[in-house]
């Protein structure tokens, strides 16, 4: 069959493999345009404050300095939805490392030269930027990140928890953790003689990015482009449009030239959103065969006095497992700390780590096996709102990942595995992630050639989504995959929403598969040669992929750890990480194995060594570059897989994926967490799981190990 | 653009003379460190003196069984060198868990001698730092220390020194040979990098345009039984925690020549000279070895958030002592 190396559910490579691997795709910044000049933003030296006075002219009088913008006279832009982007407006300093100034010069070198030269002149007013659980001045938020509300509350959670036969109360902290995508947040922007303004950007929706350029400068939104062919990464935080494209944009503006701006990598935990900590407050009450009764997860996290995001981290539970009672909050302290925002499957991710953790100890606590906990409660219907799952096969995720994993040869006694030096130990967790999908639309043309091409503004920020998409179409036109030609990545093809909440390829997979549907019946009853511009269907799934589902759909999954702590110096090493996801149809194993790995490898790093320090002098993040915030590297892990039921769900979308970009971190760092306590006999209930805190827990350990 | 002049000498008497004739040069060796640093605007140097192809990038085994290591043998070369690997393998094991393999591969012996601490604030130019400026505070003493020295620190500094490399050279009772315009001289290296006092911007005993030219193996070392083990929050590329450089004999059931240095704990490696008192003539036994170090780190000071390191560094030091001691019996 001509098709089937193309046909959905083929491994096949990335179509711009090549191109990356030898260097010729190009990035956001290495597009050199003619007479592009290069820009470099001044941050703020205070936490709070306004700036008084910016002296430019040493900056100014410097060798290839072009010029100095700042909040006196950058061009004035209308006001954006996100107000992280409203830069250099207003003399207003909400926090440590706000741009204040950004010098435009002929080379990097000089603008950096130039930046240093740039004197600032605050007035710093008091700051406060100290998470503590007890804040006076956290409240309940309406609506946490993506639109859930901000609580829950089903029956009588307090009550039913006292009267619990078995009862787990116990409290978890997450750190400060930052998406530092390979490729820092950079734009090349220019304005051609027309008024039009181009850009290159690195971001995972240029649909988006192009909406707020036209907006902040004015523009009808057909006289702005915005591309990005290669993305190196964003993991949320190029999910919405960042300060770098509208600096860039403004510098070129100002200058008459091209304009490029890559973040410096030091700026970014400031500039681009982090996952806010988050302090966890978990109440599991269960009778004796473990069947939970109360549920209450409360959650306090920070946000930055721009913008309220608050992380969604007591969603988990309104999901997970049948919980008659059920309270889940969220509680926000504005402080004066950097904007947090999207980090790969926010919300779920520390959230599941908090659940995931105390279902653990509530495994424990009712001397059960955790795996058998987790079956035990698994429900069918949602808890929070009622609906009939569409699928959700949680359950064989878990029996199908112990099978593999070993689980039934598991000894359940904790600290009872010691091989010199190390102590060993297995932990499981669960994971879940919505299924999201947003409308999009896409184009399909036949070419008298016999090839064909299908545009959508999709963004492939390293996942695989152009050889998707290519897959897709091909499955639906019926064509071999070389005779498909995808051309995403640019705001002037047809509008497409963002690579983010695991959402891409369902949105545009929909788009694309409608376009190409209705071009391969077009061309059933098409007679004679094609006309010479071929021939084009265009699809807009608006009001159909975002229609109210009356089904809770989610992917679900299992995560399986094994650790080696060792003993005298700390050290956690993770031998072994094994997954199992129900994520609906998988469009492409090798790129979709990838993507899970990807997301389990991040869940390491949270769980073992990623975490930054909110400096309470200075208030900003102690660890801004890849030499202090540690991700994670190959020698932290000797072995990961990740494998997937597969899951015919007719209640998604018609290629049928239900997402799997962020679930592979979601219970990571639970099962990493479960796996210590298993191998050492004392919980840790804060990340990441460095040796300092290891050896304050084996000290605790000590004194136990009489009664054991 | 701030601009420097670059000046590539070909012997050491040439880069100490371009050293001399250039107000503000430094001396560039793999760079790993300084270029870095000169992006941050940390270091402003107004020359360098590109010494990184000297002839000094030989191992040479000299008549009395020492080791004299070129200042531009690259870190990788060191660490893979049959004589090194077989005669000080404390030196193979510390270059070898230091950095990445591609930094390894462009880092010299003596910049890595040379290399600056990684504390935040001293990277940090919007930050107080005495050792980056002095006299303008120190941030990290009352700030983010976790990583921070908890020996031999000072009210004005609480860094430590990034190298693993040295942490081994002191314990080996290596020398450090340096060339200045007016000779040449030696060094233990032990003594070569200096606790920070009221000076923390001097990291080291180097006179002005001293140059390092070699390191030496001492003879006396070669061949005894010697390890190097780093504690790091992940298991590569990431500097220490705490780690200890360890050589260890035993004759006639007692411990005939100790050295001890520990890394990631001081504004220097940290000999243990305490505890080699101690245990020197004493029966090898773990009792003897804890006693060692509990008198060494009886000089600790750790700070409100690095007191880890105190026990970490006994019982990691221990551990290591433990092992060579069982080479010895078995």
């Amino acid at each position: 069959m001509a098709d089937a190396p193309a046909a959905l559910g083929a491994p096949l490579i990335r179509r711009e493999g090549l191109e990356k691997v030898t260097g010729r795709a190009r990035y956001a910044v290495e597009h050199r345009l003619p007479g592009s000049a290069h820009a470099w933003p001044v941050t703020a030296r205070v936490a709070s404050g306004r700036v008084l006075r910016v002296d430019a002219s040493a900056a100014l009088a410097a060798p290839g300095v072009l010029a100095v913008l700042t909040h006196e006279n950058a061009p004035r832009l209308a006001e954006p939805d996100d107000p992280t982007l409203a830069v250099l407006q207003d003399a207003h300093v909400p926090h440590r490392g706000w741009v204040v100034a950004l010098v435009v010069a002929e080379t990097l070198e000089a603008a950096r030269e130039g930046a240093g030269a740039v004197d600032v002149e605050y007035l710093a007013e008091d700051h406060d930027v100290l998470l503590t659980p007890d804040r006076p001045d956290a409240y309940v938020p309406e609506k946490a990140n993506g639109g859930h509300p901000g609580l829950r509350e089903h029956g009588d959670p307090d009550g039913a928890f006292a009267s619990a036969p078995v009862r787990v109360d116990t409290a978890y902290r997450v750190p400060p953790l930052h998406n530092h995508p390979m490729e820092p947040h950079a734009s090349t922007a220019r304005w051609t003689d027309d008024g039009r303004l181009e850009a290159y950007c690195s971001s995972q929706g240029t649909t988006k990015v192009r909406q707020t350029l036209a907006t902040m400068f004015g523009l009808p939104e057909e006289s702005v482009t915005v591309r990005a062919e290669h993305v190196g990464g964003g993991f949320g935080s190029k999910g919405t449009p960042r300060p770098d494209v509208v600096l860039a944009s403004m510098a070129a503006l100002h200058t008459g030239r091209p304009v490029a701006l890559a973040l410096p990598r030091r700026d970014l935990p400031q500039l681009v959103g982090h996952r806010a900590p988050t302090l966890h407050r978990v109440r599991l009450g269960a009778d004796s065969d473990g069947r939970i009764r109360s549920l209450v997860h409360e959650v306090t996290t920070h946000t930055s006095r721009v913008r309220e995001f608050v992380e969604q981290a007591a969603v988990p539970g309104r999901t997970m497992y049948t919980s008659p009672h059920s309270r889940t909050v969220h509680r926000v302290a504005r402080l004066d700390v950097a904007t947090p925002s999207w980090m790969r499957a926010p919300g779920e991710t520390p959230g599941m780590y908090a659940l995931e953790s105390a279902m653990d100890e509530l495994a424990e606590a009712l001397g059960m096996d955790p795996v058998e906990l987790r079956v035990v409660n698994d429900c069918r219907t949602e808890p929070d709102t009622g609906k009939p799952f569409s699928s959700r096969h949680l359950v064989e995720c878990l029996r199908e990942g112990a099978r593999r994993f070993g689980w039934a040869e598991r000894d359940p006694r904790p600290g009872a595995r010691r091989a010199g030096q190390v102590l060993t130990g297995t932990g499981v967790a669960s994971a879940t992630y919505p299924v999201l999908v947003s409308p999009s639309t896409a184009s399909a043309r036949a070419l008298p050639d016999g090839t064909f091409v299908v545009r959508t503004n999709a963004t492939d920020i390293g996942t695989g989504a152009r050889t998707v998409l290519g897959q897709v179409a091909a499955e639906a036109l019926g064509a071999a995959g070389d005779r498909v030609r995808m051309e995403i990545g640019d705001s002037d093809l047809p509008s497409a929403p963002l690579a983010g909440g695991s959402s891409g390829t369902a949105s545009w997979g929909w788009a694309v598969h409608e376009a190409c549907t209705r071009l391969a019946r077009r061309l059933a009853v098409h007679r004679g040669p094609l006309p010479q511009d071929g021939l084009e269907e265009h699809a807009d799934t608006a009001g159909t992929a975002d229609a109210e589902s009356d089904h809770a759909r989610h992917a679900f999954g299992a995560h399986f750890a094994e650790v080696g702590v060792d003993t005298v110096t700390g050290e956690v090493r993770v031998n072994r990480l094994l997954g199992v996801y129900a994520a609906g149809r998988i469009l492409n194993p090798r790129t979709a194995r990838s993507q899970f790995v990807g997301g389990m490898v991040m869940g390491l790093g949270m769980a073992l060594t990623e975490g930054s320090t909110v400096d309470p002098a200075f208030g900003d993040f102690a660890e801004r570059d890849l030499a202090a915030y540690h991700v994670p590297v190959n020698a932290d892990v000797l072995s990961v897989e990740a494998h997937w039921i597969e899951e015919d769900d007719p209640h998604l979308n018609p290629v049928g994926g239900k997402g799997i970009g962020e679930i592979g971190i979601v219970g990571t760092a639970a099962a990493v967490g479960n796996a210590f306590h298993h191998a050492v006999g004392v919980r840790m209930r804060e990340l990441p799981l460095t040796p300092d805190r290891v050896l304050d827990a084996l000290a605790r350990r000590s004194p136990e190990r009489g009664r054991a | 653009m701030r601009t420097f002049d670059y000046v590539r000498a070909r012997t050491a008497e040439e880069a100490t003379a371009a050293w001399a004739a250039t107000p503000g040069a430094r001396y560039l060796g793999g760079g790993t460190n300084l270029v870095d640093l000169m992006k941050l605007g940390v270091e402003r140097p107004e020359a360098l003196v590109d010494v990184s192809r000297l002839p000094l990038d030989t191992v040479e085994e000299l008549p009395d069984g020492s080791l004299r290591v070129g200042a531009t043998v690259r870190n990788s070369d060191l660490a893979a060198h049959p004589l090194v690997v077989e005669g000080w393998p404390a030196l193979s094991r510390a270059l070898l868990s230091g950095a990445s393999g591609q930094l390894r591969n462009a880092a010299t012996t003596g910049g890595n001698l040379l290399q600056r601490t990684r504390c935040p604030y001293f990277q940090d130019l919007s930050k107080p730092c005495n050792k980056r400026e002095p006299g303008s505070g120190c941030g990290a003493r009352e700030g983010v220390h976790r990583d921070h020295a908890v020996l031999g620190h000072s009210p004005h500094c609480v860094a430590t020194h990034p190298s693993d490399m040295a942490v081994a050279l002191a314990a080996l009772d290596a020398r450090v040979e340096l060339r200045g315009t007016d000779g040449g001289r030696e060094l233990a290296a032990e003594a070569f990098h200096r606790l920070p006092g009221d000076r923390p911007e001097l990291d080291t005993e180097l006179r002005p345009g001293e140059l390092v030219t070699a390191v030496v193996l001492p003879a006396a070392t070669r061949g005894l039984p010697s390890a190097y083990r780093k504690v790091r929050d992940r298991a590569s590329y990431a500097f220490a925690l705490a780690s200890a450089a360890v050589v260890l004999s035993v004759a006639d059931g007692v411990v005939a020549h100790v050295g001890i240095a520990l890394g990631g704990v001081a504004h220097r490696p940290w000999r243990a000279r305490r505890a080699e008192e101690a245990l020197t003539g004493a029966a090898p036994t773990r009792a003897a070895f804890e006693h060692a170090l509990e008198l060494e780190l009886s000089a600790a000071e750790p700070l409100r958030d690095n007191g880890y390191k105190v026990p970490l560094a006994r019982s990691l030091t221990v551990d290591v002592l433990t092992r060579l001691a069982a080479r010895h019996s078995g």
